[in-house]
């Protein structure tokens, strides 16, 4: 078989007694949206963060098209292709949309950004990148707003456009529903699901009717370990995914 | 950038007009007091543009930005005493050795963060006063007279009040337009960025370090460039140009003016330095009606005395 986009093996994070990441593995193949799902504290933005190099695993390793990551820092792991959008949207408010935008454009057009001297707000390239990336969010109208007076669910399509404009092969999505109204939701679901033409995914989520929709499969995330991975109709069925975690949530897994 | 004629800019405009005019005006009154005051302030509004860099643009509370003024302070009153008087030789020292400090200091306090970072910047101005006040060859803690002004040749003589004003004046208005072609750059909107949210700016592919590195070893250069002209204008230098209150008024001129903003340091050193004369002038407890007015600028003016008048535009 051959070797998938990420490979997760045996990664272990503990804070003080807490082991938050407990010997998770994971694979996730080209074009694949893997989503990962379990209830509030089971370690997905910890196990997030060691993939993109945020925060050191104790043990364990990461690789990204086999090759080993595990230790390679933030920008390093940009560079080879992994994006990430922030469960609390972390954008830089001071700039406008087009702005955020470019920047990201800017660290992966190949040139440094030691350059002193020239308007990079003039330099035609990325701008035309930036303006691509959000008008493939639907954003691209807004390109001269100032982030501060975009609206929430605004904000979460242009995280999802910076990600975008790093041209990456893997985008981590930390909770890209989080705080949005059923019609923001729905267009979500629908730009992710374009998108997986172009890039895999790993999805945390709690919308488990997003999660539902779109994953091809799921990892379901309880204490720091996995206990159960498949596709969603496996997950569904699985009783102990059912005990540990969907068992409040009948309803909505019900129709989902 | 469709209002470029607010409030703000008109000031800002003013305040450069006023510093041109200003030995005219000296000229015609007499008064030459005002020009060795406001050639000083001049030197400092260029430490203050520079410590803005950082500050203001790079988000990095440096506590430790007089260092940079002693160190090329310095440069100019040793090279001065071993004989060597040449200015291109004195200045050239002032900024090289100002961005060896920086590199240093900075690769250093940059490893830290919050008020570590602000600690530990004014730990190693501290450390520089030290080290000066050491020196007992040049003077020690009494500091070192510099007998001889920077010599350029035939090009400017510094000993002359006007052309020394002009030249500190050029000085500034360079660096004021070389801060803000960087601020557009792609450097300085990377640099904008790490002072926004420095985790993204990594995980949109940033080494973020080096980029502040560069900006901090900037900033000292530049301040450097200014301590050499302090020098020149007292004909003298002590450790007490590097002590940390230096540092601290520093900071409060570009508070006060605005951090973040072009002209705000400017803005903020003219009216620090003045009101400074001003109130000295009426009592020797001048620093009790100093205080509460910064204070009330920082409780309530956001943004300095820039901000402010950015809100009286918008009304």
């Amino acid at each position: 078989m051959a070797e998938p986009l990420l490979r997760v093996d045996n990664l272990v994070r503990r804070f003080g007694g807490i082991v938050a990441t407990d010997h998770v593995c994971l694979d996730v193949s080209k074009g694949e949206i893997h989503a990962i799902i379990g209830p509030n504290g089971a370690g997905k933005t910890t196990l997030i963060s060691q993939l993109t190099g945020h925060l050191a695993p104790h043990a364990g390793r990461i690789f990204l098209g086999g090759r080993d990551i595990s230790h390679f820092p933030a920008y390093k792991r940009s560079a080879l292709g992994l994006a990430r959008s922030f469960q609390i949207t972390s954008l830089l408010t001071d700039f406008t949309a087009a702005d955020n935008v470019a920047l990201a454009a800017q660290a992966h057009d190949g040139k440094h950004s030691f350059r002193f001297f020239a308007n990079a707000r003039k330099e035609k390239s990325l701008r035309d990148a930036a303006q691509a990336a959000l008008a493939r969010v639907g954003l691209g109208h807004r390109a001269d707003v100032p982030v501060a007076k975009l609206s929430h669910g605004e904000q979460r399509e242009l995280e999802l456009a910076v990600a975008l404009a790093t041209k990456p092969q893997l985008l981590l999505l930390d909770e890209p529903m989080a705080g949005l109204g059923v019609t923001e939701s729905q267009r979500m679901v629908k730009l992710l699901a374009e998108l997986r033409q172009e890039v895999s995914i790993v999805l945390v989520e709690h919308d488990m009717e997003a999660v539902f929709a779109l994953a091809d499969r799921i990892s379901v995330l309880v204490y720091g370990r996995i206990i159960a991975s498949g596709k969603p109709d496996e997950i569904r069925q699985n009783e102990e995914v059912k005990r540990a975690y969907l068992g409040d949530q009948h309803v909505v897994v019900g129709h989902g | 950038m469709k209002s470029q004629l607010n409030v703000s800019s008109v000031v800002a405009a003013l305040v450069v007009a006023g510093l041109v005019l200003l030995p005219v005006y000296s000229n015609l009154s007499g008064n030459i007091f005002i020009l060795t005051l406001f050639t000083r302030i001049v030197i400092l509004a260029l430490s203050a543009v520079s410590l803005n860099l950082i500050m203001g643009y790079g988000g990095m509370m440096s506590f430790g930005h007089a260092a940079y003024l002693g160190i090329g302070g310095y440069a100019v009153g040793i090279l001065a005493q071993e004989g060597i008087g040449s200015g291109w030789a004195q200045f050239a020292v002032a900024i090289a050795v100002s961005a060896l400090y920086a590199l240093v200091i900075g690769a250093l306090s940059l490893r830290t963060r919050g008020v570590y970072f602000i600690m530990i910047t004014l730990a190693f101005a501290q450390m520089a006063y030290y080290v000066a006040s050491g020196l007992s060859r040049y003077g020690g803690d009494d500091g070192l007279t510099v007998y001889k002004r920077s010599d350029f040749g035939g090009l400017i003589n510094l000993g002359n009040r006007v052309q020394f004003y002009y030249l500190c004046l050029f000085c500034l208005l360079a660096v004021v337009v070389l801060v803000w072609r960087i601020v557009n750059s792609r450097f300085g909107l990377v640099l904008q960025g790490l002072r926004s949210n420095e985790q993204r700016m990594q995980a949109i592919g940033f080494p973020s370090k080096r980029y502040k590195l560069a900006c901090f070893v900037i900033a000292g250069m530049l301040c450097g460039l200014s301590g050499a002209l302090l020098a020149n204008n007292t004909d003298f230098v002590s450790p007490a140009v590097m002590y940390w209150t230096r540092s601290g008024d520093l900071m409060v001129m570009v508070i006060l003016g605005g951090m973040g903003t072009l002209l705000g340091p400017v803005v903020g050193a003219v009216a620090f330095l003045v009101l400074e004369e001003v109130l000295s002038q009426i009592t020797e407890y001048w620093a009790i009606i100093m205080g509460p007015l910064l204070l009330l600028v920082v409780l309530f003016g956001r943004g300095g005395i820039m901000g402010m008048l950015g809100r009286l535009n918008r009304g």
